[in-house]
């Protein structure tokens, strides 16, 4: 896969557009990086969780003395002795504020909640004392499945989206239409599963807190735990270098996090608390399970009439989060009809959460799905229907695209893949073994979203810099991607930057999560980066002693740690010259980064992308894989295209995952998940993803925001799941609605 | 995990000795028992450590063309071991396709013979599991049992014994040499394992303090090398226990069966082997109609446990499965998606 040189891909600066590799790759792979749990401070404490294995009810006993007894076991919370917090972890004070379960009463909302913690000197010794404290519970009858009885239109959906939404006179579209598809999918309950437990290591000096912890957003962080302390932010402090995959479970603190403080609060000691693999399946959120109706009505010609998305979601039986899956209807197909509904059922659970692609990554599936269908209901070529139906402006809204090279993914994607010729019928092409072959394909889309962040850089006599921001490396290497956008604004080679982040102490930048954080905390460095360099030139042009002086109308350019006069480039000095001159240590930058309310009120601002599937599935067995996947993106300037394609083959892996392997398994009598580990809940290993192909399409986005960034860390799942879920259609000519696509549905279709 | 005693025996005799006290267990490489352990399913009182005994890590060839395995051997040595292999492809296949590359590097035979089911509801400490807490009942009735057995069931239990080794190690006659207090005995794998019945906590023949020193593969064994395949549906490519599998191997004379091994995994409580199927085969053409009517043979006594009728017909097709792939002749190579749906086809296109 060669690099293409091409007009979004070619250097600015030097840094951006570069396929550099991680900086923090040697550190990883030699086993230097320190995560949240790799922190020992001296007199550190173990905690380990107990956790209620019934999913509704009460507590009614603890064996606390057991666990007392057992030596090394210094100290048993429960509700009985957990220090107080200023703040009712049950209080709703924000969209995003989500309810925690901290041990506030002895009430049990779902199974796998923490009632009790244990603190021992040894890890061991805590998580035996976990164990011996042989709750007892009063325990209520459960409600489990979509098809729970009280249900519920939410107020809102996502972050924000109404639960009703459309244009146009549905009915009549589909009365009117000459196709007609109706159809349900449904989506399972998942589980974020990074590879990095929730951990927390707590140190208290009198009321400042020192944390290690994994975190998507620094800030907010500590802003929650201020306010659940009663403290001043400040007096929070929290480091967050590296995190083991987030997915969206990090993007807020759970409870789990507070209760080792509140652990560190009660024995006084430092404590560290690390989620146990199965204790991740309750407490840090989850992608709720969907069923979704959808009915397409299309015209002789093709051209859809009418297109109506009604989506069944869950919730917890105590706070909301409605998984928003119809989101995908608002942007990818023109219809004069469209209509997007959502209603919940509340269940006890853990309150789901934004999943990597939350809304986008379950309704794609069920869309392309229908989609396909429809294709073929019209005998037209799922890629030629797609075109046909393509939107030039975002459905929902009307606006135009701030860019859309859609049609450039798809050209692309279907030439690499060879997608021409593909027969329109199922069942029709075999591998030499006889293996059924299928081909699918499906739309991929994001939006490009940005938040707030700030960033500071820093320009120093000895020509080196300094840029730094509170974001942190999820695994995905913003740190290397934000380095290069910092290095290009304040003219330095990057090795001449030194990059810091990850630590609450400085600028907020704001959260990663959304696919929003390259733009969001880009635009921040790149903002104090220009400070800088402003701040500098105009020390130098007022400097008769300068060769810059009065370059003031034709101004300055800032190039490998020098200022040049933009109208005589042989004129200038280095930073570090101006700096010695002004008597100046150092100088510094600050900036901000946000999207333009004017942007969002003028443009739709979408990345999008064409993936295209092959599957093998055996026709008697069932067994399916995905042996060939070609996935082509458009988002906007490319920082890094080799951690970009990265991001892409991660979403596509796990579109295969969403398609054919992910799922929890819940026992509905007891609303427990019954496959709360590694080995049993699947995703793809590598032999399930043999071929992967991830073409990055130019575009040039002039709106978006002054970098033209758009976000890549989502989008991959989007259009994948559906590709593999077509082309297992296509393959069989078995239509199953139910994911992950179970072999038995294959093998046995038609048979009994 | 609660808190135990660690004795490091330097002879077999030891290791027997302080086995044989209640509450204790051999650890071999640990990557069953330290799982169960760490989510309290078991909770011996002391660990028997087998790592350092010695005499028990050799593979031997014998001259009839058997072979004779320590417990300690690695599962990946065993497999990669080519003379093994030459005579044994279908064992090798079954180990290859077994858990993932990490845990058979660590897993040893004795360890694999006798690794718990995968049952989730045995796994957590808070279902009933009669296995796990005899008389206390069976969450996985009427539960998620979707992977459970269809074949020796009892209303006690429908666990499934879950490994890949066992099943072409059923078919092919290998027997377990065992010591105990009393002396040394030796048990037909076939007849190892124990369906469940009333007492679903006894799953195997040994006796408290018993140990598997060996597994012998007998010479007739080999005598299926050219015609021996093993077959394992799975959920997903690899790194995967079966939904059901089946180890077959054929002796052609003249065009005709005259032997033919097969044997069921993930159907039941141990490795079925499946001799009523074995039988219809003998004297037959090695042809599908043959092979149809032996898989129908091998699940004729077959009942779901649950939600896990399917299973049965695609136990009928592993089957038929692996017996066309046998009848086809052992790969040069063992594939590299051992045991796989997608490994290549030798010979011709198995579907039409
Ligand atoms: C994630 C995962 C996936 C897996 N997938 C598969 C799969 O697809 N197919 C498959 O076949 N297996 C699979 N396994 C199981 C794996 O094969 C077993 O864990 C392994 O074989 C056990 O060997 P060990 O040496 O680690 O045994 P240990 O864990 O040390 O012991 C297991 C049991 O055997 C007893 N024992 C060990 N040696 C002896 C002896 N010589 N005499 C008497 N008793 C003894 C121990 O007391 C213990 O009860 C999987 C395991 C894991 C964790
Ligand atoms: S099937 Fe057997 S192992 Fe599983 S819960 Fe029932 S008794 Fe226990």
């Amino acid at each position: 896969m060669a690099e293409t040189a091409s007009a979004t891909h070619v250097r600015h600066g030097s840094s951006i557009g570069q396929p550099l590799t991680r900086r923090d790759g040697v550190l990883k792979v030699t086993g230097q990086a320190r995560y949240a749990a790799d922190n020992h401070p001296p007199g550190m404490l173990h905690a380990a969780l107990a956790v209620s294995s019934i999913a509704r009810g009460r507590v009614t006993a603890l064996d606390i003395a057991a666990a007392r007894a057992h030596p090394g076991v210094v100290e048993v919370m429960t509700p009985a002795n957990r220090p107080p917090l200023a703040l009712d972890p049950d209080a709703k004070t924000g969209p995003f504020v989500f309810r925690m379960e901290v041990l506030q009463d002895d009430r049990v909302r779902y199974a796998g909640q923490p009632i009790a913690v244990v603190i021992a000197e040894t890890l061991e010794a805590a998580t035996e004392g976990a164990a011996l404290l042989a709750p007892r519970y009063a325990a209520e009858p459960v409600e489990a499945g979509l098809d729970a009885a009280d249900v519920f239109v939410p107020e809102m959906v996502g972050p924000g989206a109404p639960a009703r939404e459309g244009y146009g006179d549905v009915e009549a579209g589909l009365a009117a239409a000459a196709r007609r598809v109706e159809a349900v999918y449904e989506t399972p309950a998942q589980y974020h599963n990074a590879m990095e437990p929730h951990a927390v290591v707590a140190a208290w000096e009198g009321d400042r807190l020192t944390l290690d912890t994994p975190s998507q957003g620094l800030a907010w962080a500590q802003d929650r735990i201020a306010g659940l302390f009663g403290l001043p932010p400040e007096n929070i402090h929290i480091r967050s270098p590296f995190l083991g995959g987030g997915f969206g479970s990090k993007g807020v603190i759970s409870g789990p996090q507070v209760l080792g403080i509140l652990a560190a609060r009660l024995v006084g000691r430092p404590v560290k608390l690390v989620l146990r693999r199965e204790q991740m399946y309750g407490p840090v959120g989850h992608r709720a399970p969907t069923r979704q109706r959808l009915r397409i009505g299309a015209g002789e010609d093709g051209g859809l009439t009418a297109l109506d998305h009604q989506v069944r979601t869950a919730t917890s039986r105590f706070d909301d989060f409605i998984e928003p899956a119809g989101s995908v209807s608002h942007t990818l197909y023109a219809a004069p009809a469209i209509a997007i509904g959502y209603d919940a059922v509340r269940l006890d659970t853990g309150t789901p959460l934004f999943m990597r692609a939350p809304g986008e990554a379950s309704g794609s599936i069920a869309l392309e799905s229908a989609i396909d269908e429809m294709a073929l209901a019209c005998g037209m070529d799922p890629l030629e229907f797609r075109l046909r139906n393509y939107a030039e402006v975002e459905p929902i809204s009307g606006k135009p695209f701030s860019s859309k090279a859609l049609r450039d993914c798809y050209a692309q994607g279907a030439a690499r893949f060879g997608w021409a010729g593909r027969p329109l019928q199922p069942r029709q092409m075999r591998d030499e073994n006889g293996l059924l072959v299928g081909w699918g394909m499906g739309t991929a889309t994001f939006p490009a979203l940005m938040f707030h962040g700030q960033a500071r850089a820093v320009l120093r006599r000895d020509g080196t810099g300094l840029a730094e921001l509170g974001a942190q490396d999820m695994g995905q290497g913003a740190w290397t991607a934000l380095a290069q956008l910092a290095a290009d604004s304040m003219g330095l080679e990057l090795d001449q930057l030194e990059f810091r982040a990850g630590d609450s102490r400085l600028p907020d930048a704001g959260i990663a999560g959304g696919s929003a954080h390259t733009a969001t905390a880009g635009a921040a460095l790149h903002n104090a980066g220009a400070e800088v360099i402003a701040r500098l030139a105009e020390l130098a042009m007022a400097d008769r002693r300068s060769p810059l002086f009065g370059a003031g109308n034709a101004g300055v350019v800032a190039r490998g740690g020098s200022l040049l006069r933009r109208d005589d480039e042989s004129r200038g000095e280095s930073y570090g010259e101006i700096l010695a001159r002004a008597g100046l240590e150092e100088i510094e930058g600050r900036g901000s980064g946000a999207m333009d309310p004017a942007v969002q009120e003028h443009y739709a601002t979408h990345a999008h992308g064409a993936v295209f599937a092959e599957v093998k599935v055996d026709p008697e067995l069932g067994q399916i894989r995905a042996t060939r996947l070609v996935g082509a993106f458009a988002a906007g300037r490319i920082v890094n295209p080799r951690l970009v394609r990265s991001q892409y083959y991660g979403g596509m892996i796990w579109g295969v995952s969403f398609a054919l392997h992910e799922q929890a398994v819940m026992d509905k009598r007891t609303g427990r998940v019954m496959n709360a580990n590694l080995g049993e809940y699947h995703v793809p290993v590598n032999a399930d993803v043999p071929s992967l192909e991830a073409i990055l399409v130019d575009e040039v986005d002039p709106h978006v925001n002054p970098l033209g960034i758009k976000g890549v860390g989502e989008i991959g799942i989007t259009g994948t799941a559906g590709a593999v879920a077509n082309a297992v259609w296509h393959a069989t000519g078995v239509r199953v609605r139910r994911f992950p696509i179970a072999l038995e549905e294959l093998a046995l279709a038609g048979a009994e | 995990m609660n808190r135990f005693d660690y004795v490091r025996p330097a002879s077999i005799a030891e290791a027997i000795a302080a086995a044989a006290e209640p509450g204790s267990a051999y650890l071999a490489s640990g990557t069953n028992l330290l799982d169960l352990m760490k989510g309290n399913v078991v909770r011996p009182a002391r660990l028997v450590d087998l790592n350092h005994l010695p005499g028990l890590d050799g593979i031997e060839l014998l001259p009839d063309g058997g072979a004779r395995i320590g417990a300690r051997v690695r599962n990946a040595d065993l497999a990669y071991h080519p003379e093994f292999s030459r005579r044994f492809p279908a064992v090798a296949e079954a180990l290859l396709s077994g858990a993932s590359a990490q845990l058979r590097n660590a897993a040893t035979v004795g360890g694999n013979l006798l690794q718990r089911t995968c049952c989730a509801y045995f796994y957590d400490p808070a279902s009933a599991c009669n296995k796990r807490d005899p008389g206390a009942g069976c969450d996985a009735r009427g539960g998620e049992n979707r992977l459970h057995a269809v074949l020796g069931w009892s209303e006690r239990c429908i666990a499934t014994h879950p490994s890949d080794f066992c099943v072409p190690l059923a078919a092919f006659g290998a027997v377990v040499e065992i010591e105990g207090q009393f002396g040394r005995r030796e048990v037909p794998l076939e007849e190892f394992h124990l369906l469940p019945g009333e007492t679903p906590e006894r799953e195997s023949v040994l006796a408290p303090g018993e140990l598997v020193v060996a597994l012998r593969l007998p010479a007739e064994a080999a005598g299926f090398a050219a015609h021996a395949r093993y077959v394992k549906l799975r959920e997903r490519t690899s790194y995967a226990f079966a939904v059901v599998s089946a180890a077959a191997g054929l002796r052609l004379e003249n065009g005709v069966i005259a032997e033919a091994r097969l044997a069921l995994g993930g159907v039941a409580a141990k490795p079925w082997r499946a001799r009523a199927a074995e039988a219809a085969l003998a004297g037959a053409r090695p042809d599908a109609a043959s092979f149809r009517r032996a898989a129908e043979a091998a699940l004729a006594e077959a009942a779901p446990s649950g939600d896990n009728a399917f299973k049965i017909e695609l136990a009928r097709r592993v089957a038929a499965r692996a017996l066309l792939l046998a009848a086809a002749g052992t790969p040069e190579r063992l594939p590299a998606l051992p045991a796989s749906a997608f490994a290549p086809v030798p010979g011709a296109s198995l579907h039409g």
